[in-house]
């Protein structure tokens, strides 16, 4: 008894009774860390407004005060004439070529030459700067610009004059059908793949909605296009089953999707059809749209050797490597890789078309593929040569590169991994490489070969050479010369058209 | 009235935290004097000991090429450690003022990992990525030299994966593959290929 009514009094410490508060405190406290960071992660991309104009496209960032969005009206105005502002006490003047506007800190009136004009919210000056809602901006501008402007508030896409730029969407016949764009303007958009879709994305160009925001085309490969708009940029959505590769031409006003011949024929893989190599490397790769397909490929190439002879729609593939975002060796302060790459390019296609070598170039624009997209490209068009144009400041002449591979890697049955799709082609792509390397020599041209770890070589299920070209000499503006690229695209056009039969009896 | 027992437990308790924290205080302090954390530099290698008669396989940009070049060093016991110093040695050569293939500026080997059988793992630091030159060759010339360099004069390496900063990365600066293992008999055959001019 003594022992349950002594500590009564004493019993049940501060300890005993903290410690679910210590807990429950505890586990407020992560969650609310919880909270904080999956809040940040989960933070939607900062909203911009994208303004196209005559004189120039530009984007702007868009703040939110009050539950309404701003823009920077000087920011906003600079592009598009002389602009200048000056802050007086409460008071805000712009002046934009000749016109004068008159804001005043926390009201919903300005005076534009003499003339009020409503705003939907209020006026804001923040650190100098003057804010005005977005939503007032159409009918703020055409004061202070004297021409029309076209709002598109939920997208934040501003358009000031008739600068937009229309498009046409269509199939052309053919085995398979190629979906054709049409734009009024030239475009450069980028072109990005997931699953089953493909995504033209336009940053820069003011290209607005058709008709109809969903065309259907009625193809079971090519199903149907969507447009859409958002936070300043415009996409166009193509659901395909096949993977697709895009090309340009009328100086970017066309663009053409072609599927990829193999991938229609792996949509329904019988045993004496195995679906291609390409059609199984990692995410995000436009052959994943054909692996996802039902019934297709496996995680692993199949021997070349055991290759169907697919129908071989373009001899040679041309890859302009870089391009978009990776902009490759920056050749100078004003010179990159991607661009030099692509001229080379063009000038390669030219030269092997005119000795009757069909050529697919891997991308026309500035668009950005990864190694495994280029390869899955390259891959599925089954063609005889792939070859890679690299650019470098460094060294002198040109380098060209055939894959390195592991040893051993050549016969192990019937599949092998994607890194070593090239194995069985090896020899050949040796033998492009020599014949190339003897045609530059004719050409005094300082050469050499050597293998090297350059994704996507190892991955290309065909011959495959990458050709890095440096200049003659000590002169980098030698690479831009029109004469020496002029020079090393006709002398790898020959060899290449020497060796046709050769390349052309590979697996 | 709080209990005699648990006001000496808690002294005692607060004692111990109170000695505890001066210790920590005092190692703290014994641990910062003697590192310049602030160096970016690559450490050299240890200039005491006895030295050890070693092949680098220096690439040379002019003519793009692989040289074997005899050096003394003083190397660690360590099969691992020698590694590291064998590398950092190499990397040395390429931070010198008249190198023959200059690198980054702090750009360095963070470790290098030997995991049998036969895999060499080599971290190197953001620097040594972040800096590099871009090209085919100048990027295939360091990857070369590094593993030649590890593999002729580490026995037992038959592949070896680059890291950066701990990490994955898709390629050194642009061109030279980093996302596979690199077989060591084809990268043997490799700087053969890459004596030659």
């Amino acid at each position: 008894m003594r022992w349950s009514s002594y500590p009564s009094s004493h019993e049940a410490p501060p300890v005993v009774r903290r410690e679910p508060r210590s807990r429950i405190a505890g586990f407020l406290f992560i969650a609310g860390l919880v909270l904080v960071s999956s809040f940040l992660l989960s933070a939607a991309p900062p909203k911009r407004l994208s303004v196209y104009s005559v004189a120039a496209n530009y984007s702007l960032p868009v703040m939110q005060r009050a539950n309404h969005d701003y823009v920077a009206l000087l920011e906003l105005l600079d592009p598009l004439g002389r602009v200048n502002a000056k802050l007086d006490g409460r008071r805000w003047r712009i002046r934009c070529n000749n016109v004068e506007g008159e804001f005043i800190a926390g009201q919903n009136r300005a005076r534009i030459q003499g003339r009020a004009t409503d705003l939907s919210s209020n006026f804001l000056i923040e650190n100098g700067r003057g804010l005005v809602p977005v939503a007032s901006l159409s009918s703020l501008l055409p004061r202070f610009l004297g021409g029309p402007v076209t709002l598109h508030e939920d997208s934040g896409r501003l358009f000031i004059g008739s600068v937009a730029t229309h498009f046409t969407a269509s199939l052309a016949a053919g085995t398979p059908p190629r979906l054709v764009f049409n734009f009024s303007s030239p475009v450069s958009p980028s072109v990005s793949t997931e699953p089953g879709k493909l995504h033209i994305t336009f940053t820069r160009e003011p290209v607005v909605a058709p008709a109809s925001s969903t065309l259907t085309f009625g193809s079971n490969i090519i199903s149907s296009a969507t447009y859409s708009e958002s936070n300043g940029l415009a996409e166009i959505t193509v659901n395909t089953t096949a993977p697709l590769t895009p090309s340009f031409g009328n100086n970017g006003r066309t663009l053409t999707l072609t599927p990829a011949s193999a991938a229609s024929q792996a949509s329904s893989p019988t045993p004496s059809s195995p679906p291609s190599a390409a059609a199984r490397p990692a995410a995000n790769s436009a052959a994943n749209s054909a692996a996802n397909s039902p019934g297709n490929s496996p995680p692993s190439a199949l021997a070349p050797s055991s290759y169907p002879s697919a129908p071989r729609r373009y001899f040679a593939v041309v890859d302009p490597s870089h391009g978009g975002d990776d902009r490759g060796e920056a050749l100078s302060s004003t010179l990159l890789e991607k661009d030099v790459t692509l001229a080379l390019a063009r000038r390669l296609r030219q030269e092997l078309e005119n000795r009757g070598i069909s050529t697919l170039m891997l991308r026309d624009s500035d668009a950005n593929l990864s190694s495994d997209q280029r390869a899955v490209l390259a891959n599925t068009n089954h063609p005889a040569i792939y070859i890679a144009l690299h650019v470098a400041s460094g060294g002198h002449g040109v380098r060209l590169y055939t894959a390195l591979l592991p040893y051993g890697s050549g016969d192990n049955g019937l599949f092998r991994s994607w890194s070593n799709a090239q194995s069985s082609f090896l020899a050949v792509s040796q033998g492009a490489a020599a014949s190339i390397s003897a045609e530059l020599q004719k050409q005094q041209a300082s050469v050499r070969i050597v293998a090297a770890a350059l994704r996507p070589l190892n991955n290309v299920t065909a011959a495959a050479v990458a050709i890095e070209v440096a200049p003659a000499g000590s002169d980098l503006a030698q690479l831009t010369s029109p004469d020496y690229q002029q020079l090393i695209a006709s002398a790898v056009a020959t060899a290449i058209a020497a060796t046709r039969d050769k390349l052309g009896a590979t697996p | 009235m709080i209990p005699r027992h648990l006001v000496i437990a808690v002294a005692v308790l607060l004692m111990i935290v109170l000695g505890m924290a001066v210790y920590a205080w005092q190692m703290r302090g014994r641990a910062a004097v003697p590192v310049a954390t602030s160096d970016a530099r690559p450490l050299a290698p240890p200039s005491a000991g006895p030295t050890e008669q070693l092949t680098l396989f220096v690439a040379y940009d002019d003519p793009g090429i692989l040289r074997a070049q005899s050096a003394r060093i003083p190397l660690p016991a360590g099969r691992q450690q020698r590694a590291e110093e064998l590398l950092r040695a190499l990397l040395a050569l390429y931070l010198e003022k008249s190198s023959p293939h200059a690198i980054g500026v702090g750009a360095d080997v963070r470790s290098v990992y030997l995991v049998d059988p036969g895999l060499a793992v080599i971290d190197l630091n953001a620097a040594f990525a972040d800096t590099h030159r871009s090209g085919v060759l100048v990027e295939e010339l360091t990857v070369a030299s590094l593993i030649h360099t590890l593999s002729a004069n580490i026995p037992g390496i038959l592949k070896v994966k680059i890291l950066v900063d701990g990490k994955e990365r898709d390629s050194l600066a642009g061109h030279a593959d980093l996302s596979d293992f690199y077989d060591v008999s084809a990268v043997n055959q490799l700087a053969i290929e890459l004596s030659a001019p």
